[in-house]
């Protein structure tokens, strides 16, 4: 199960990871080789089985639509790299 | 016990002591604090420690003995938590640079539990970056070493917790175990680990890798005191809509109880493979020995799909990590990277700056197993072979209460031995794996030493919300397997 060095870098951009080339190279034997391995399941014949998402029974918990206020706004603030005011400051978004 | 010393105590001890009124809070916690500064250099199984916020705890735990308050049955007892569980004001890394500098505002359920229980916190464990490894060798803030032997790894990834706890460095600490990261380190560093049933432990607060499988859970140096951290920790939490609302029995109760009658699987495809080291395999006999001795009856089973968890988790875990750790993108905590033009370029070297090598390429897998057009044959397939995984399980728990398996397939190995190469290091979780896979408890006790004198543990696995049965099973295996509940480290 071999990929491309062009997934690679496709599956970097979408992971928003920047990957320089020798990581590219790297990254591409090492995904190759795991998913040589991983693909042993194709092996298994699972047509009827229904996937698992949680190995615990349990049905979806429903609470009330209540608000409930954090309070410490400056504690989550405080943490930012940058922030002007109540804001977290960011660079340019829309590129010109 | 009077000629034990203070921190050789097990968490039992040292609560009963403080409760009597035969030692203090601050003395132990100074006994402790003394003890880390002396050998967590050597060791480095504490990212962070706490000297004067835990002299503080200790100082009011005393102070409201005099007064016949007890906040729980941890009064006074000073702990320690991998660094994965959020701390209020306490740096929280999950042993990555991109969260070097987090402050989280808020504690976690199982931080809020130790402390309503009256522990002191003496600081937070090194571990694995974000819990993926088996080593701790993946950690920002470098390697752990094990207490048993500085040359080799304490496992992975509640490796640091493990460390401590088998170094006397605290009474004993809360891991995570996603696909065998409380067990296999408590293998390793000869302690007793448990991963409880999916659902009993809160993981609100705790840093998210594969939310399916993530669980937290004690690592201790007796079986007795496992059984009291669970019971501290476990319950039902509103904030966690995975937690599970049934009641959490007397753990302790059951580490005593006999094991007359009590039936232990053997699954052979656990016993079968080359990777399986001699010694291992003898010391896992004689645990089983122990049980049939004291009138548990051995039964074989089968998991036939045992070969195919691997390649399975290496699906689901990632995927889920994938997702869980686009959160970390520079904006709102931790680090960003420095002179971007844009919001993208900004995200993408920030987490290319912050995350390490294994942590990318998990994300990288991930990302790949859910992208158009593979989700179906990666994600959707491996879903697909849970179910059988958990099905193997369900129909050997009709015939067995407890499967008695080893928990590592070789004793502690060599820092940088198995680095070069992520699939060696993967096959270390072979035998942790399917039970987080099938969601069930399972729980590592020491079971013997290799002839280097390394530790080996025995690891029990049972159904659903069957803790007890593991307490009991792995009572009986303590009481006639005598191993050193502390390793022989002196610094």
């Amino acid at each position: 199960m071999a990929i491309t060095r062009e997934e690679v870098l496709h599956v970097a951009r979408l992971a928003r990871l920047a990957v320089t080339g020798d990581e590219a190279d790297r990254l591409r034997e090492q995904l190759s080789a795991i998913l040589e391995y991983v693909k042993q399941i194709d092996r298994l014949d699972t047509r009827d089985v229904v996937p698992t998402s949680h190995a615990v029974e349990m049905g979806t918990p429903f609470r009330d639509d209540a608000v409930s206020p954090f309070g410490d706004r400056e504690a989550l603030l405080s943490n930012a790299p940058d922030r002007e005011g109540d804001f977290f400051r960011v660079p340019r978004i829309i590129e010109d | 016990m009077a000629n034990v010393p203070v921190h050789e105590w097990t968490l039992l001890e040292a609560a009963s002591r403080v409760r009597e009124g035969e030692i203090s809070s601050r003395e132990l916690t100074e006994a402790l604090l003394g003890r880390i500064a002396s050998l967590n250099p050597q060791i480095n199984a504490y990212v962070t420690v706490l000297p004067e916020r835990a002299m503080a705890q200790a100082a009011a735990c005393d102070e409201e003995r005099a007064r016949g308050v007890f906040r729980g049955p941890l009064h006074g007892v000073p702990v320690g938590l991998k660094d994965i569980f959020c701390t209020r004001g306490i740096r929280t890394t999950c042993g990555s640079r991109i969260l070097h500098n987090f402050e989280p505002p808020y504690d976690a359920t199982v931080t809020g539990k130790i402390l309503s229980a009256g522990a002191v916190l003496l600081g937070k464990h090194n571990m694995d970056e974000f819990a993926m490894g088996s080593s701790t060798e993946t950690s920002h803030f470098g390697v752990t070493r094990n207490p048993w032997d500085l040359t080799r790894i304490p496992g992975g990834s509640s490796g640091g917790t493990a460390a401590a706890v088998a170094a006397a460095l605290c009474f004993a600490g809360v891991g995570t175990d996603t696909g065998g990261s409380i067990r296999q380190p408590a293998s390793l560093c000869g302690v007793v680990g448990v991963k409880p049933t999916y659902g009993r432990v809160s993981r609100y607060g705790m840093i998210a890798f594969a939310s399916s499988l993530d669980q937290g859970g004690p690592i201790a140096r007796s079986v007795a005191d496992a059984a009291l951290l669970l019971s501290v920790i476990a319950g039902y939490d509103r904030r966690d809509s995975t937690s599970v609302d049934v009641p959490v029995p007397d753990y302790l109760a059951a580490v005593d109880r006999p094991v007359r009658g009590l039936r232990v699987g053997l699954p052979k495809e656990y016993f079968g493979g080359g990777g399986l080291d001699p010694a291992v395999k003898a010391a896992v006999e004689r645990a089983l020995k122990a049980l049939t001795d004291q009138g548990a009856t051995a039964v074989e089973v089968s998991l036939p799909h045992t070969s195919f968890a691997l390649a399975t988790y290496y699906l689901v875990a990632p995927a889920e990590a994938s997702s869980n750790l686009a959160r970390y993108d520079g904006v709102r905590y931790g680090h960003r990277a420095e002179g971007s033009a844009g919001l993208i370029e900004m995200m993408s070297r920030t987490r290319a700056e912050g995350f390490g090598a294994e942590v990318k390429r998990r994300i990288m897998i991930g990302t790949y197993a859910l992208s158009a057009g593979y989700y179906e044959a990666f994600y959707g397939k491996a879903q697909k072979v849970r179910t059988l995984i958990r099905g193997d399980f369900a129909k050997a728990f009709e015939g067995a209460d407890v499967l008695l398996t080893p928990t590592a397939p070789t004793p502690a190995f060599r820092i940088g031995e198995k680095t070069g190469d992520p699939l060696t290091m993967y096959l270390s979780d072979i035998y942790t794996i399917p039970c987080n896979l099938a969601g069930i408890p399972g729980l590592s006790v020491p079971c013997g030493l290799s002839a280097e004198g390394l530790p080996i543990g025995a690891q029990l696995l049972s159904a659903h919300f069957r803790e007890e049965a593991l307490f009991c099973a792995a009572g009986a295996i303590e009481r006639a397997v005598p191993v050193p509940r502390v390793a022989p480290f002196r610094g």
